[in-house]
């Protein structure tokens, strides 16, 4: 399994894959901090579905962390998207035949390709903390939002726990594009049917039918990255979301060690 | 005591759905030799390899590796090197970058990959990208690939593919060469001509069946010799045909030339009576069928 992690950094380390990433990340966080902190003063809100989040929340020691929070949804896309492309690129070049000439055991493949993407996931967050953090710190000063509170303990314990939350999140949106990688076997069809179920499916249909993302795992896994709301408790979100991807990942590894290799 | 056996398939089978892409297939391939895998396409030699390289799981049947089962891949893979159905890499990493993946995957020394890329002529290509690569650099590549775990046993399907003819008698160089240093190759390819000339030993599919599988020389020396004899007046075509009838041969007329069944020691005597009849022949050439000619008269192609 170390020598398929290894292998597998090998791939992710290729420019074209960092260089589009660091683009990725750095326009979400960069989005979603400045339109929380430049919007402070619209009408028409700063968050999530026209929500104001005012001066006094943004002064709050999670004032700090809230922009990387929100950010979580889109970098869970862009893992997503990754971790799909990832696993699928092998079956549409025909490398996995290389592959499993090399390393046989087709756990052994699965587990350290999802080692080293989460490795890279790894990376993609902590480059949104850092630059979450240096933005908010950046846009405060241009709308005048006290940051007097973000630099005390409760400020730090609330970044870490909103890294770790992201993290999680972050990982789960990968998982979930590894699954369609390994099902659609195609990283077009894999990466397309991803982000239409997460952005339109149950984004719409949570919109619309009452509690429905209690059932779903991307809006669950959004609702980990921000700790858990007032209807559906981080400990749910968190369980339920990994649940269903745990079991999704258990099925396809069946499916992929069972399956003829046969392109 | 017979030989000991690179690969052995006894009753292996493969079926999709109703079709069966392979029948039933026994076949023997010894330590060290380098034996051609023939058919046409669709023949199941694709299909074989991928069973034989635990890629697809059989039907019915069993077949060992270095003498290890099929059904244990892990046991003998780390000794096999193999480029099934053409090279596959990735596009946006060099070649050197390609090798390294592989050689990390198999936990192979990656110091060697500098010289794995000059053996195959690509020793100033290996920092560029696979995508710049044309169809020939890409089959070096995977030969390449191949030879990553120095392995007992070499399996190539269609190694000479896009390959120019200076690079085809590389190859063909390079695996007998292979074979020299104790190597088993396995090798398929639709260039019967190169099968011919390095395979000592042959596996020939055709519609999923085996219908041949021993010595290379065995299969030719089945094939009756032919001598052609071209008369300097094509009017004397029908009766030259005549002449070797009459001398116990099968004849048949192509183009201007009488095609004769015999072996060469009838030449002399095909030529005096010829001579005698006041026929003049312009050349008279004894001519041993080629693989070519096995192969199409065998699968009837």
């Amino acid at each position: 399994m170390w020598n398929v992690f290894k292998a597998e950094l090998t791939k992710l380390k290729r420019p074209s894959l960092s260089i589009s990433t660091i683009a990725a990340v750095t326009f979400v966080t960069g989005l979603v901090t400045s339109l929380l902190f430049l919007l402070v003063d619209s009408p028409e809100g700063n968050g999530e579905r026209g929500v104001r989040i005012g001066r006094d929340v943004l002064a709050l020691p999670t004032g700090v962390s809230l922009s990387f929070s929100n950010a979580a949804g889109l970098l869970g896309i862009v893992a997503l998207c990754i971790f799909a492309a990832q696993t699928a690129q092998e079956y549409t070049y025909g490398t996995l035949r290389n592959l499993l000439l090399r390393q046989p055991s087709r756990m052994k493949i699965l587990l350290g390709k999802l080692g080293s993407m989460k490795l890279f996931a790894i990376a993609m967050v902590t480059l949104s903390a850092v630059l979450a953090v240096s933005l908010s710190y950046l846009f405060a000063g241009v709308k005048d939002i006290s940051t007097q509170a973000w630099a005390t303990p409760d400020a730090r314990a609330a970044l870490v726990r909103t890294f770790i939350n992201v993290l999680i999140a972050t990982i789960g949106y990968g998982i979930f594009g590894m699954i369609l990688g390994l099902l659609f076997r195609s990283p077009i069809s894999a990466i397309s049917i991803g982000v239409i179920w997460n952005l339109i499916i149950e984004g719409l249909l949570s919109a619309f039918v009452t509690n429905i993302d209690r059932y779903f795992p991307g809006q669950l896994l959004s609702i980990v990255a921000i700790g858990g709301n007032d209807r559906i408790s981080y400990q749910y979100a968190l369980f339920t979301s990994y649940a269903f991807l745990l079991a999704g990942l258990a099925i396809v590894a069946f499916l992929f060690k069972k399956r003829d290799v046969a392109n | 005591m017979s030989s000991p056996l690179a690969l052995d398939v006894a009753d292996l089978s493969k079926k999709y759905g109703d079709r069966m892409a392979l029948s039933h297939a026994n076949f023997e391939v010894p330590m060290g030799s380098i034996c051609g895998f023939v058919g046409p396409n669709g023949s199941g030699k694709t299909t074989t390899i991928r069973m034989l390289l635990g890629l697809i799981t059989p039907t019915t049947g069993s077949g060992h590796v270095l003498g290890e089962s099929i059904n244990h891949p892990e046991k003998y893979l780390p000794n096999v090197g193999a480029m099934i159905e053409g090279p596959a890499f990735y596009p946006a990493l060099t070649g050197a970058q390609n090798l390294t993946v592989l050689a990390k995957l198999g936990g192979f020394d990656t110091n060697g990959i500098q010289g794995l890329l000059d053996l195959v002529d690509l020793g100033d290509r290996g920092n560029s990208k696979y995508k710049t690569y044309s169809l020939g650099m890409k089959q070096r590549l995977g030969i390449a690939a191949a030879l990553l775990p120095k392995p007992k046993l070499l399996v190539l399907d269609e190694p000479t593919n896009g390959l120019d003819p200076a690079g085809i008698q590389e190859v063909r160089a390079l695996l007998r060469k292979l074979a020299d240093n104790g190597t088993t190759v396995f090798v398929s390819s639709h260039l019967l001509s190169e099968i011919e000339m390095i395979s000592d030993h042959l596996v020939m599919l055709r519609l999923g069946k085996v219908i041949f599988s021993g010595k290379t020389s065995e299969l030719l020396a089945k094939q009756q010799p032919v001598i052609v004899a071209k008369p300097e007046n094509r009017a004397d075509l029908e009766k030259l045909a005549k002449i070797a009838e009459a001398g116990g041969h099968s004849a048949k007329i192509i183009d201007e030339s009488v095609h004769v069944t015999g072996e060469s020691d009838f030449s002399a005597k095909f030529n005096r009576a010829a001579f005698e009849a006041g026929i003049t022949l312009e050349s008279l050439t004894p001519v041993r069928a080629s693989l070519e000619d096995t192969f199409f008269e065998m699968t009837g192609e």
